[in-house]
């Protein structure tokens, strides 16, 4: 069952939308092989700003919702925008220049390059960003302004996930996508991935979108989105928020 | 229907899953075993079949010529001690006029003991050997027969010191003593011009005025002879006869030659198989390293399950295993078809009655036991590590790689080089053995061309000197005895001559301490335009008024330089001695030489001008005439046309080019894709999660790609110098060892030659790459990370 959005009822009461979609579908498979539907006739709209976290099982369509709105995959149908552009009529290259430009990334394995150090491994995105902040103030906002030289496997998981933030957030993404960001990490690293993402939210508005597992991150979130079977199920909006240092694992 | 196990199935997908690299492998290593086994498996077959056609048909160990010594002498020969045989012979050498040859052909008249050869006994292809009573009855050998089409009965003319032989053919021969055949004067054999004729011994003595005399011989020794004892004692007994001085079989033309084409091998087969089994063994190493990094968990995983170790060691050596089996199967055909064309191509240059094929199974088993332990020392490595891995520690994920920060890293942060310039630079650094084997391998493809470029480089250099600044005549007559400078006055008489530059070739030994050289002296006239010497900057230098002029190689041998002297020892018909200063050294590539002034060789040996050789410049419009007139010409023993030389010789270099360039560019290309692919192949399977990354992160294709081959580029770069450097080693190795008396080759090193090497293996490593990078393309990069490594 998919509900509207209202679109009023937002963090700060005036934002515009940052990603639109109408009906997006996406079908695997087919041509005698058995098709899967991961994304079935999906209708959202998202406002600017907000840190959003998707819940739902596995296979319920999360995960390809964010690779089609964070420029990774197509779609079999329907459409999708970012703010005024419509990401599903985009070449391959409008899509790579898109994600250069507006995107950010957090996987739930870090993807580092193992060659580079911290500092580096940011600057590898400042380097080709059009207004990117320093890789030492981006280190900086994740915690790690004293692991700058060290390379990935000098660092502990949860350092490598906050570098592999930093990096997401160096450019000064318009959007930044995270899926499972604190699913290889223990609770106390998990707290502080989350605390980054909350201060990045809070500090630059930057709209943040989380898939998780972990119900308890929900309560972090000003909406929360659930998925089942390719459709969103439920949208709620969180009255009363809660730090990510006060989330139980 | 044979039962799999499960281990054996994942090796047979794991074996197609790495099809393209595997094929990569097996292909440098089928070079391998084809070169070894051709190699081997000629020389082999050469040495086998010498051996056996030298003993059947008695081939001599000792052979002399002699101006004219009785018969008598013979026996003074053979209670030489270690003499076993000894063969007194008549040989000539005739103008042949042949039906339908408008150029004169050349012939080496040998006489047929009545009771038939002892010695260098010759083989009866068709036919009989001619009745030892008649004038006029020869055998030819076969090949000239069939060059010029003569059957059995046929007859021809020729000219032997101005008088006209009628002969008729009875048999055709082969001779180990002329296995190789080259004119006199010639650089190639020349089947149709030149022909051995057998005559018996009678008419042969009667033809040359040498009936109850000989001039040539042959010695066949005992086991326990000593070689230079006795070719002292022979020129000891021949020198009041005019002995021109024995020599062994190292200096005979048709045995030296084969001997150069024997070493030639033995060289093909010492070094190149070494290079392309320590190629493969490398690429199975890096290959095979990869899959167990990648297969960590799986390894696990058979560990957990009760594999034990050396199961899984197995398991890993197997796929090596397989892979040198298919490159030895190719390697196997592809050095039958070599050998078979090889031998082909030994039946056109040498006249062998039997080739042993070179298809022996233990050279085929040596050559696969080698690729098969090439292949394993590579996989060793890695079974090692497969085997120790401990179960628990396999299934975890592996450490991330550890880089450290260097020297580099100042210098790059220094040079401001984006971070995927870093990334190409740790990687490199990161793995320096692997970098450097990648680099050594490349750049043997292109040192291989190099060499291959330098080859025909050094030919057209020696066709260049020989040629067109030395020897610039378009014919050379020999005469058949000595002559005074009215012969000269004579050629110019002959149709077509526009201008006739004498030659006096003397016989001596050159001494210097106790070196010493058994050669003839050149002597020309000053000024002379025709045949010419040159200095070693290839540049004509006039003979010198006084003293004598040595080729580079004989000043080498005698251990002499300009200002030196050297003791000249008359042989043939002169006897005395008498000291010439050295002055100059000049340079030549065939032959070795000693050059003077006609006038100062004669007052030396206190004669008039003498001459035994006409260099001629001709109009080619009269080139028929003149030939007609050649084959009337009294006291003629040959007539060498230069001009069919240059062109036998360019011919069969230019056919030549066309196999190396074929062979060379292949061979070259397949170690430069082999590496280069591999290379590129195992970047991208250890960098995908990065490439993926990066992409992700907006990086473009050819942003991507660009850190993808960046490690293949600059190794592929840094592979050309070192490239040229081992290309101009090899070269010079080349060189050297072809450095014979017979013939030399310069060194010639151009920068056209390591750009065609650069550009040929640069553009192998680039079509490897794009076929690297269209898997690239093709990857799913989301698939890609949400995988753990």
């Amino acid at each position: 069952m998919t509900r509207d959005i209202d679109t009023s009822a937002t963090s700060n009461g005036s934002a515009e939308t940052v990603f639109r979609t109408r009906g997006l579908t996406k079908v695997y498979g087919g041509n005698g092989t058995a098709e899967v539907r991961a994304l079935d006739g999906v209708d959202l709209d998202l406002p600017e700003g907000e840190l959003v976290v998707l819940l739902g099982p596995s296979g319920s369509g999360k995960s390809t919702l964010l690779n089609i709105i964070g420029g990774l995959d197509h779609a079999t149908s329907g459409q999708a925008w970012f703010r005024d552009r419509e990401l599903t009529k985009m070449t391959d290259r409008q899509l790579t220049r898109y994600r250069r430009d507006h995107v950010g990334f957090v996987f739930q394995f870090y993807n580092l390059v193992a060659s580079l150090t911290a500092r580096e491994n940011v600057a590898l995105v400042t380097d080709v960003a059009a207004d990117p902040m320093d890789p030492d103030e981006a280190l900086d906002l994740v915690g790690l302004s004293g692991r700058m030289d060290h390379f990935p496997a000098q660092l502990s998981g949860g350092e490598q996930q906050r570098v592999a933030i930093a990096r997401a957030i160096a450019k000064r993404p318009g959007v930044l996508l995270c899926d499972e960001p604190t699913g290889a990490l223990d609770s106390k690293t998990g707290t502080a991935v989350l605390a980054a993402l909350e201060q990045v939210n809070a500090r630059f508005g930057t709209t943040t979108l989380v898939i998780t597992h972990n119900a308890g991150i929900r309560k972090m979130a000003h909406r929360v989105i659930r998925f089942h079977d390719g459709r969103v199920a439920e949208i709620e909006q969180n009255a009363h928020r809660v730090s990510a240092s006060e989330i139980e694992w | 229907m044979v039962m799999l196990h499960a281990l054996d199935r994942k090796l047979l997908r794991d074996l197609w899953r790495l099809k393209a690299q595997s094929l990569a492998i097996a292909l440098v290593l089928a070079c391998g075993v084809a070169i070894f086994l051709t190699g081997l498996g000629m020389v082999r077959a050469l040495e086998a079949t010498l051996e056996d056609y030298y003993s059947r048909q008695n081939f001599a160990h000792v052979f002399a010529s002699v101006r004219r010594a009785p018969l008598s002498v013979v026996q003074d020969v053979a209670e030489i001690d270690g003499v076993q045989t000894v063969e007194a012979r008549v040989a000539g050498w005739v103008v042949l006029d042949l039906p339908g040859r408008a150029a004169p052909a050349s012939g080496r008249v040998l006489s047929l003991p009545e009771n038939g050869p002892l010695l260098n006994v010759p083989l009866l292809v068709d036919g009989r050997l001619p009745d030892p009573d008649a004038a006029t009855e020869v055998a030819v050998t076969d090949r000239f027969a069939r060059a010029n089409g003569f059957s059995l009965g046929d007859r021809f003319s020729a000219i032997a010191d101005g008088t006209r032989l009628d002969l008729q053919i009875t048999g055709t021969l082969r001779s180990p003593e002329f296995i190789y055949t080259l004119p006199p004067g010639g650089l190639m054999p020349d089947d149709a011009g030149f022909g051995i004729i057998w005559m018996p011994e009678r008419a042969a003595a009667a033809t040359f005025g040498l009936t109850g005399a000989f001039n040539d011989l042959s010695v066949k020794l005992r086991r326990d002879a000593r070689l230079a004892e006795v070719i002292d004692r022979v020129d000891a007994i021949l020198a009041p006869w005019g002995g021109t001085g024995a020599h062994d079989r190292e200096t005979q033309v048709s045995h030296s030659f084969i001997q150069a084409e024997l070493n030639q091998l033995r060289s093909m087969s010492a070094v190149l198989p070494p290079i392309f089994f320590g190629i493969a063994a490398f690429l199975v190493n890096m290959v095979l390293g990869r899959i167990v990094a990648l297969e960590r968990a799986e390894i696990g995983l058979l560990k957990a399950l009760g594999y034990r170790d050396s199961e899984i060691a197995l398991h890993y050596l197997m796929l090596a295993v397989l892979v040198a089996a298919i490159g030895i199967g190719i390697g196997w055909g592809a050095g039958a078809w070599l050998s078979t064309g090889m031998s082909r191509l030994y039946a056109r240059f040498f006249d062998f009655p039997w080739l042993v094929q070179p298809h022996d199974l233990d050279v085929y088993a040596l050559a696969g036991l080698i690729g098969l332990i090439s292949a394993g020392v590579g996989a060793l490595r890695a079974a090692w590590v497969a085997a120790r891995l401990a179960p628990a520690v396999a299934m975890a994920p592996p450490a991330p790689p550890s880089f450290r920060r260097g020297h580099m890293d100042r210098l790059a942060r220094w040079l401001r080089l984006p971070q995927t310039a870093m990334m190409v630079l740790r990687g490199i650094l990161r793995w320096p053995v692997r970098a450097a084997f990648t680099a050594l391998g490349l750049s043997l493809g292109v040192s291989i061309l190099v060499a291959s470029n330098f080859m025909l480089d050094s030919l057209d250099a020696v066709i260049d000197t020989a040629f067109f600044k030395s020897n610039r005549q378009h014919a050379t007559l020999v005469l058949a005895q000595e002559a005074g400078l009215d012969a000269v006055t004579d050629a110019r008489h002959l149709p077509g001559v526009l201008a006739v530059e004498p030659q006096f070739d003397l016989p001596v030994t050159l001494h210097h301490g106790s070196r010493s050289k058994k050669l003839a002296i050149t002597a020309r006239m000053p000024g002379g335009d025709l045949a010419r010497t040159l200095d070693v900057g290839n540049r004509h230098v006039p003979l010198p008024e006084k003293g004598i002029m040595l080729s580079e190689q004989l000043a080498a041998h005698l251990g002499v330089a300009p200002g030196d002297t050297v003791l000249v020892e008359l042989s043939g018909t002169r006897s005395g001695e008498f000291h010439l200063p050295v002055a100059a050294v000049t340079r030549q590539y065939i032959g070795i030489g000693a050059y003077m002034q006609m006038d100062a060789l004669a007052e030396r040996l206190r004669e008039g001008p003498r001459v035994t050789a006409l260099n001629l410049w001709i109009d080619r419009a009269h080139l028929s005439e003149l030939q007609a007139a050649l084959k009337e010409m009294p006291m003629l023993a040959t007539a060498v046309m230069l001009t069919d030389v240059r062109e036998s010789f360019q011919d069969t270099i230019s056919e030549n080019v066309r196999i190396n360039t074929v062979l060379f560019i292949t061979i070259s290309v397949l170690i430069t894709v082999g590496v280069a692919y591999n290379g590129a192949r195992i970047q991208l399977s250890e960098r995908a999660r990065e490439l993926a990354s990066l992409r992700i992160l907006g990086f473009t294709r050819a942003e991507v790609s660009s850190i993808l081959l960046g490690e293949t580029a600059i190794l592929a770069l840094l592979a050309q110098p070192l490239g040229w450097a081992i290309g101009a080693w090899i070269s010079w190795a080349m060189m050297a060892g072809f450095d014979s008396d017979l013939y030399r080759i310069p060194l010639v090193l151009t920068p056209a030659n390591f750009a065609n090497a650069s550009l040929i293996t640069l553009a192998a490593v680039t079509a490897a790459a794009l076929l690297v990078r269209r898997r690239l393309d093709r990857a799913d990069l989301v698939a890609v990370l949400k995988t753990r490594e």
